[in-house]
């Protein structure tokens, strides 16, 4: 029964990841670059709620609004300000180190702002844990609306960029910028419009980060951040159930690393395994092969 | 007055003059070839009409708006649609995902599903096809999606940018007859081709390209008959 327990945890754990993962492999898939500044995003959007709900005593939905509010302002300022200047011009590593400035940025405004101090995180599931099997199997408040909630993200994206118009304009830019140009696509537009839900996405993950392990630091998003993007790879980078499936597995490998192997070590367990995938399958688990021209 | 008109128009790619003082022009309801060897600079000016390039200098009026000033993606609701050079379908998305790409300027549910019909009329191939990624499609069918995409918009002038490329002799044939198709149903067309013989074929007007500038216009047929020119492109 405690296999059972890790690996609800790990699915729980894993479902976070996925949804930051999301926001990556969105973004990349889009606008060809990796946003190293979201995994910052998500250490914003949890300082928000944390504001919003003990100093002025705001309620959960509420904050959860707001913090995805001020993320997606974020996110779009951070691309218009940023990254779109660079885009075109030059290198990629230009927009690439710039983000890594970002990042960099973010952490030290919060670190003037909020200070180095650990912030406790009250979680904002108000459910009590779910037992099964006699007791044997817990399942807490926050496991269930981290997987109800990257479950109805997922569906709900993909119906977003199969059935609507600025979902299939996303597509369009993703396979050909000169081409979405030619029939009429704002390109600059779509990109901003993936920050936008990127970043919206990325303060969910931080609350339901934050409710699942309650300390809160200017550095929160750095490690969930690094390793969502591992998971975006490991999936495949560019695909969207690939991001899911790579957030998920991550998870259940870095519980089952931990409680199995050394807790110490899970981290590194966590990035072999990303090694050896990539050795086997250099796109991720749902990655396209390049295509080549004929 | 001239429905499209290119003024003095110069390109440079950094230091490199690609395109040197060209003007021409377009009349509504004319097959205008833009004919030359490779690298001449055909498709940049098509890139520069559509605003996918900038000029350093220069106008282009469509229906007397300066297409310069205006975004590339603004420039399809005007009435300008482009087959791009190597037809650049979007490959993971359906045939009629493509398709309804290229109507994302318009609005009109029925005027759209009208206009799929009239391209599934003179394409049957992609109807048959509709939910097939096009990246599975051939060459030639392939190129008939980019026509029918650029199409789906319902333009006035449709530029098109070596529609000949890879295919077949058969199914270059079968391309030209519909490019002269759909000139006859009432679109304006600017043909960019190699194929300088077939592109004067159908041709009204014609301008030659070298290296960047224009050296010769007139007649299709007239420059079909020039000696150069049947020397130069004509490989006779």
């Amino acid at each position: 029964m405690t296999f059972l327990n890790y690996l609800i945890s790990g699915i729980s754990l894993g479902s976070v990841y996925a949804i930051i993962a999301l926001g990556y492999t969105m973004v990349y898939g889009i606008a060809k670059m990796l946003n190293f500044a979201h995994g910052d995003v998500i250490m914003v959007g949890a300082y928000t709620v944390f504001v919003a709900m003990s100093s002025s005593g705001l309620p959960a939905l509420p904050a959860i609004l707001l913090s995805m509010v001020v993320c997606t302002v974020l996110g779009v300022v951070i691309e218009r300000v940023a990254y779109r200047p660079l885009r075109g011009a030059g290198s990629p590593l230009a927009v690439l180190i710039t983000a890594i400035g970002v990042s960099y940025l973010l952490q030290n405004l919060a670190l003037l702002i909020f200070g180095s101090n650990t912030k406790s995180f009250s979680t904002v599931v108000p459910l009590s844990p779910l037992k099964l099997a006699d007791g044997r199997i817990t399942i807490s408040g926050e496991t269930i609306v981290t997987i109800l909630a990257s479950i109805v993200i997922v569906v709900g994206l993909s119906l977003f960029i199969n059935r609507t118009r600025p979902g299939q304009a996303m597509l369009a830019v993703s396979e050909d910028q000169g081409a979405a140009k030619l029939m009429g696509i704002n390109v600059n537009g779509t990109i901003a419009l993936t920050f936008a839900i990127g970043s919206s996405l990325a303060a969910i993950a931080g609350v339901l980060l934050c409710s699942a392990y309650p300390s809160l630091t200017p550095y929160t998003g750095s490690m969930p951040g690094i390793k969502a993007f591992v998971a975006a790879v490991f999936g495949g980078i560019g695909s969207i159930p690939g991001a899911m499936i790579g957030g998920i597995l991550l998870g259940i490998i870095e519980i089952f690393g931990k409680a199995y192997i050394s807790s110490q070590m899970a981290d590194a367990i966590v990035f072999a395994v990303l090694i050896v995938v990539l050795l086997v399958k250099p796109t991720g688990i749902l990655g396209k092969p390049i295509r080549e021209k004929v | 007055m001239a429905m499209l008109e290119v003024k003095d128009l110069n390109v440079y790619y950094g230091m490199i003059h690609a395109i040197k003082d060209v003007s021409f022009e377009v009349n509504e309801g004319e097959i205008i070839a833009l004919i030359g060897a490779n690298g001449a600079g055909k498709t940049t000016i098509l890139h520069t009409i559509s605003g996918l390039i900038a000029p350093k200098t220069g106008h282009i009026l469509f229906e007397n708006k300066d297409l310069t000033k205006i975004p590339a993606h603004k420039v399809v609701s005007l009435g300008m649609a482009q087959v791009p050079e190597g037809r650049r379908v979007f490959s993971q998305m359906s045939v009629l995902q493509n398709l309804k790409m290229g109507a994302y300027t318009r609005d009109d549910k029925s005027e759209i599903e009208a206009t799929l019909e009239m391209v599934y009329k003179r394409f049957p191939r992609l109807e048959e096809r509709k939910n097939q990624p096009a990246g599975t499609l051939s060459g030639g069918e392939q190129q008939m999606l980019a026509m029918g995409r650029a199409l789906m918009s319902h333009p006035k002038i449709i530029l098109m940018d070596e529609p000949s490329m890879g295919l077949s002799p058969i199914l270059v044939n079968e391309i030209f007859d519909i490019i002269r198709s759909v000139n006859e149903s009432g679109t304006t067309v600017l043909l960019v081709e190699q194929n300088a013989k077939k592109a004067l074929m159908i041709a009204d007007r014609a301008y030659v390209l070298e290296t960047g500038h224009i050296a010769s216009s007139g007649d299709a047929k007239e420059l079909m008959n020039d000696d150069s020119i049947r020397k130069a492109y004509l490989g006779e």
